[in-house]
């Protein structure tokens, strides 16, 4: 690691203008992506902007926006804290599963949200959430859809010195995540978020390409029939996938078929036990 | 009375100290004005040095030199020998090519060290290490084992990169079985190439006395005394007296810290030259690139059998990788710790292995726990099983027919080996209990009702440990002898310091050799202390590997330990005015035969020590003993490993549902310490059969140079296995104890390829069978139906 100062700014226009005033400034979030780098030598920013004390950066509520109700969360929430928190799980259940599968309990305890989604690494598990949930992306400048947010490879819409201040999420009608992880990393080899949302079924698939992208035919044939059977035959084009020593672009696209299938089935399998809540509760009460 | 320990679980003494964070590592000694040491490492696989210019990292704040490879040539440092001589078929002496220190001329793998730079901090040394500029004229690089014959040449003394060509057992013979034979079955195998991964990264911290002209070196070796024979009488870095090493705790070795490197040899030759404390602690990166890695072979097997399923003839033909040089043990490796070890556990009358090595421009190959067996057992109880497939007999039923059986021992194997003793059919018939093998068919049922494929996969192993008998090795080309030496000190008060020539690194000597030593005493093993790896404390030992500590090493033990107690019957007879043979030493005590008088053992340390009443004319005062063992055998721990996988058919992942061993270890000290190893090897076993594989590009880049692509296993990719032992004890050494370091890591890999075959219903898989592969092999299951 080289040399580089160090600061502890407490608000965003604190940290902007540390940053602008820089020569090569960086924001450090939870660090498990940036430290790293910074060891190996790969990453030598002059200015380190340390974002822990921001308080307006942090927490997870449940806001009124509009008709809909949304979940907000912090962008220096750690994993541990998305995944252990009552509100994301009443509101949003798939969120804190997902953020429950991150690295192990030493990552979980240091990475945050802001800092996976505005490293855009290929293969991280929240882009898939950000983007399967249709959440909005909130900076110290504008808000931005995810279709506009996740550019390319470790490249995401944020300008130069752009901070990401927090994620809204949507609540769902319902979600989920599977992931097969790269038996190296733990990070996706291919991971598929499948949500039945207000504008219809989404699927977005993280690990199988440069970046986290929306499966359309997937999308196509769930609104159709949400069945694990309407996706049998459908292989998302290899052309356009990941391949390397862990796994070719023909095994990922395959894969994605079959996390995605199993996405469906564990969604259809929630319906059905909230279906049967329901019928009990309703056969309770009449009984009472 | 003290409880006797022997085959009891004794906690194990070290671990308070470790888990407390109290370990003393190589890492954690400082020497005050110590400086670092950062090594510049070849970027490329195969280049020649044009010209290193160190000039702006020397004058670098805080840099206190840059020494180069040209500088250690200039004065006069030998080269890194091999130890183990090999011959080719010719009779013709291997290619050992000279392994520079740092290199000066040429680089020949990625991560080879060129030059180091020492400065007041690790990070001003990393900081000035990036300013030395090196101009490489690059080479074509020969990266791949099997494209190593037509591949460009790496070393000027080595024509298409051959080291040698070795052989053994009956050629002749055994083609003629082979042309014969009512079948023969065929086989083309990959051995995957492995990275150690000890949680200990390598480090050393060299100090120079210039007033004693004294060097010493800490660093992380499983052998300090052999470490220092070669840097002294081979590397001429100075006289063997003038030179200790210590070896303080060490996190894991799995063989990586057997060999003499170059960056610790690099270290305590600046540490003179300079005359300054030096210290030097690998990053994980380093690791990857520059620790001896393990396996890599390519390999052919022919095995014949007679109409009734007995094996007639053997025939392997190997290629084994031994990197860019010759690492200390890499010659022995893949011929006398593999081609002897071809018999396994069966009668087949006539063998015949070929050992092609080769030189690449890889990181150097050499022994990575098991070093051989893991190979020839693969070969083996892969082989056999397919041909239980072929002849369609069931594998079990198969090896039973050819199983060697307890009266035919000492068996003499046709690969040089001679067992003394063993029931392999006990092994596995306990196993196959164990395993619930019968029942298999309903386990597999019930998995195919949930949409698995379960499969079933059996291991007979054998491996030849103890390693060895001085002679026997020397005429085999061992450069030095494989005896042990061990100490026991009895001090005034009764209290024992044992000090031994081997060394633990995760293996619980503390524990194990002090249940050994009290339990001769009849004393408490807390009263027992054990000393090792230090050359300035004891004579000189050859360290911990191919499972021999306790078997060579305790046996020393056991032997000083037994002259102690004839020395104690000779103070105790004069005490008790009676003579030698009228007492009898048993549970602490010496006592007179058919009286109530008695001494104990304290109380005769004590005589010894404050001789006032004492046979002073026959006895000299004191009671500390040596020996030196040198076994006369090998010994031959066997047994049978049992895997059951399930297999998702759409993801192709394997899943190890139960995994059971059954071992012959001979007598065992401490079944606790005895199941660890079994589950550590295991763990690596499954680690090479399923996820571990070391990846070189075409250009002998590292692919897979951190966790982030080496896929180790961890916990949650294991099984609660399910481990038992039978027991013949050594019939040559004094304990009956045959090792049991290594054997997870031997009977294991072939026994999850043997279930992943049996639940796809396929002839093979390489390893590591990746989900990947095990799809693809779904799908070429089903293009056959
Ligand atoms: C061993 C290990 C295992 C892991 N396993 C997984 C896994 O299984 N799945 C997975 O998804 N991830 C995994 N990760 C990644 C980890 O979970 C973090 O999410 C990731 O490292 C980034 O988050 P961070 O908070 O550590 O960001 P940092 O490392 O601090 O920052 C990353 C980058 O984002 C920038 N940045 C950070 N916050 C902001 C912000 N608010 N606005 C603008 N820019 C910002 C930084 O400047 C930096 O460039 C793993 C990491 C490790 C070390």
């Amino acid at each position: 690691m080289y040399n580089f100062n160090y600061h502890r700014p407490t608000s965003i226009d604190e940290a902007v203008k540390q940053y602008d005033e820089a020569e090569d400034g960086q924001y450090l979030a939870g660090g498990h992506t940036l430290i790293p780098t910074m060891k190996q030598r790969l990453s030598a920013p002059t200015d380190l902007i340390d974002l822990s004390g921001i308080k307006a950066m942090q927490g997870i509520t449940r806001s009124d926006d509009g008709a809909e109700k949304m979940l907000q969360i912090g962008a220096l929430a750690r994993h541990e804290e998305v995944a252990s928190s009552p509100i994301v799980k009443s509101m949003v259940p798939v969120l804190s599963a997902l953020a429950g599968g991150i690295g192990d309990a030493q990552v979980r305890n240091r990475g945050t949200l802001g800092g996976s989604v505005a490293n855009c690494d290929p293969a991280a598990d929240y882009p898939a959430a950000v983007l399967g949930l249709n959440a909005q992306l909130v900076t110290n400048r504008r808000s931005l859809d995810a279709e506009q947010f996740f550019m390319g490879m470790f490249e995401t819409a944020l300008d130069e010195g752009e901070l990401l201040t927090s994620v809204h999420f949507p609540r769902p009608e319902a979600a989920a995540y599977v992931k097969f992880p790269n038996p190296a990393s733990r990070y996706a080899l291919v991971g598929l978020l499948v949500a039945k949302t207000n504008d219809g079924v989404r699927v977005a698939v993280t690990g199988a390409a440069p970046a986290v992208f929306r499966a359309a035919a997937m999308e196509a044939a769930l609104t159709d029939d949400f069945s694990v059977s309407a996706l049998d035959s459908i292989l998302l084009p290899a052309g356009d996938m990941n391949s390397d020593m862990h796994a070719s672009a023909e095994y990922r696209a395959h894969l994605c078929t079959v996390m995605a299938q199993r996405a469906v089935a564990a969604i259809v399998a929630q319906d059905q036990a909230r279906a049967r809540q329901v019928t009990s509760e309703v056969t309770s009460e009449s009984t009472s | 009375m003290v409880e006797q320990t022997i085959g009891k679980s004794v906690q194990r003494k070290e671990d308070l100290r470790f888990i407390t964070g109290k370990g003393r590592y190589t890492d954690d000694i400082n020497l005050p004005g110590q400086a670092y040491a950062v090594f510049v490492r070849s970027a490329v696989a195969h280049a020649k040095i044009k010209s290193i210019d160190s000039s702006e990292a020397e004058s670098f704040p805080g840099v206190r030199a840059v020494l180069t490879g040209g500088q250690v040539a200039d004065d006069g440092l030998g080269s890194l020998p091999c130890g183990w001589m090999l011959h080719s078929k010719d009779g013709s002496e291997m290619k050992q090519p000279p392994h520079p220190v740092m290199a000066a001329d040429k680089v020949r793998y990625v991560g080879e060290p060129l030059a180091m730079v020492i400065a007041e901090t690790r990070k001003i040394a990393k900081d000035a290490a990036e300013l030395v500029a090196v101009d490489y004229e690059e080479l074509p690089a020969t990266a791949m084992v099997n494209q190593a014959q037509e591949g460009a040449q790496i070393h000027a003394e080595a024509p298409h990169n051959i080291c040698y060509e070795w052989e053994l057992g009956d050629q002749e013979a055994t083609e003629a079985a082979i042309a014969s034979a009512a079948h023969v079955t065929r086989y083309s195998l990959v051995n995957n190439r492995l990275i150690p991964n000890a949680m200990e990264p390598r480090a050393a911290l060299a100090d120079y006395n210039p007033g004693s002209d004294e060097l010493t070196l800490y660093t992380t070796s499983q052998n300090p005394h052999l470490a220092r024979l070669i840097l002294t009488a081979f590397v001429q870095l100075a006289p063997e007296h003038k030179l200790r090493i210590i070896a303080p705790d060490v996190g894991g070795g799995f063989g990586s810290k057997i060999f003499v490197y170059s960056e610790e040899t690099a270290l305590a030759w600046a540490a003179k030259k300079l005359g300054m404390a030096i210290k030097w602690t690998a990053e994980r990166s380093e690791s990857f690139l520059a620790d001896a890695h393990g396996r890599d072979h390519v390999t052919e097997a022919e095995l014949a059998l007679d109409g009734t399923g007995h094996f007639l003839a053997l025939r392997v033909k190997t290629t084994a990788n031994m990197g860019a040089y010759l690492s200390t043990f890499a010659s022995a490796v893949p011929t006398y710790l593999y081609g002897t070890l071809l018999a396994g556990q069966y009668k087949t009358p006539n063998i015949y292995v070929e050992v092609d090595a080769v030189f690449t421009n890889t990181a150097p190959v050499d022994a990575y726990r098991g070093a051989g067996r893991p190979e020839a057992t693969y070969v083996l109880e892969r082989i056999v099983n397919l041909a239980a497939v072929e002849l369609n007999i069931d594998p079990v039923e198969l090896r039973r027919r050819n199983l060697i059986q307890p009266g035919d021992f000492p068996y003499q194997t046709p690969v040089a080996l001679e067992y003394d003793t063993g029931d392999y059919e006990a092994s596995l018939n306990k196993a196959l209990e164990r395993a619930g093998y019968a029942d298999f068919s309903s386990r597999q049922e019930e998995a195919r009702s949930r949409g698995k494929l379960r499969g079933i996969g059996v291991s007979c192993y054998i491996e030849a440990c103890g390693l060895a008998p001085s002679r026997m090795a020397g005429s085999l080309g061992a450069g030095v002898g494989l005896w042990e030496s061990g100490e026991v000190r009895v001090n005034p008060t009764g209290s024992v310091t044992v000090l031994t020539g081997t060394h633990s690194h995760g293996q619980g000597h503390e524990t194990t050799f002090a249940q050994l030593v009290a339990s001769k005493f009849g004393i408490s093993v807390d009263d027992v202390e054990v000393v090792h790896g230090d050359t300035g404390k004891l004579d000189f030992g050859l360290g911990t590997y191919g499972s021999r500590s306790l078997a060579v090493g305790g046996s020393a033990l056991s032997k000083a330990a037994d002259k102690v107690i004839e020395k104690g019957y000779k103070i105790a007879a004069h005490l008790l005015e009676t003579e030698r043979d009228k007492i009898d030493f048993d549970d602490g005590e010496f006592r007179v035969r058919d009286s109530n008088q008695s001494k104990t053992f304290q109380e005769i340390a004590f005589a010894a020590y404050v001789p006032h009443d004492y046979p002073s004319e026959e006895l000299e005062p004191g009671l500390s003993e040596k020996a030196f063992y040198d076994p006369v055998n090998f010994t031959y721990p066997a047994g049978t490993h049992i895997c059951e996988v399930e297999i998702d058919p759409e993801t192709g992942k394997v899943e190890v549902v139960r995994f059971t061993v059954v071992d012959d270890f001979g007598t065992i000290i401490n079944p606790m310490i005895v199941e660890g190893q079994v589950h550590g090897g295991v763990a690596q076993g499954l680690g090479q059969a399923l996820l571990e594989n070391c990846v070189y590009d075409e250009a002998g880049q590292l692919q897979t140079g951190s966790y982030m692509d080496y896929a180790m296993p961890r916990a949650d990719d294991l099984p609660a296995f399910s481990v038992d032992t039978t027991v013949t004890p050594c019939t040559h050494n004094p304990v009956g104890a045959k090792g049991c370091g290594e054997a997870g890591t031997i009977g294991s890999p072939p026994a999850v390829i043997n279930a992943i075959t049996q639940a796809l219903g396929i002839r093979d898989i390489s390893m590591p069978a990746t989900p990947e592969k095990v799809w693809r092999a779904l799908g070429a299951g089903r293009a056959h139906v």
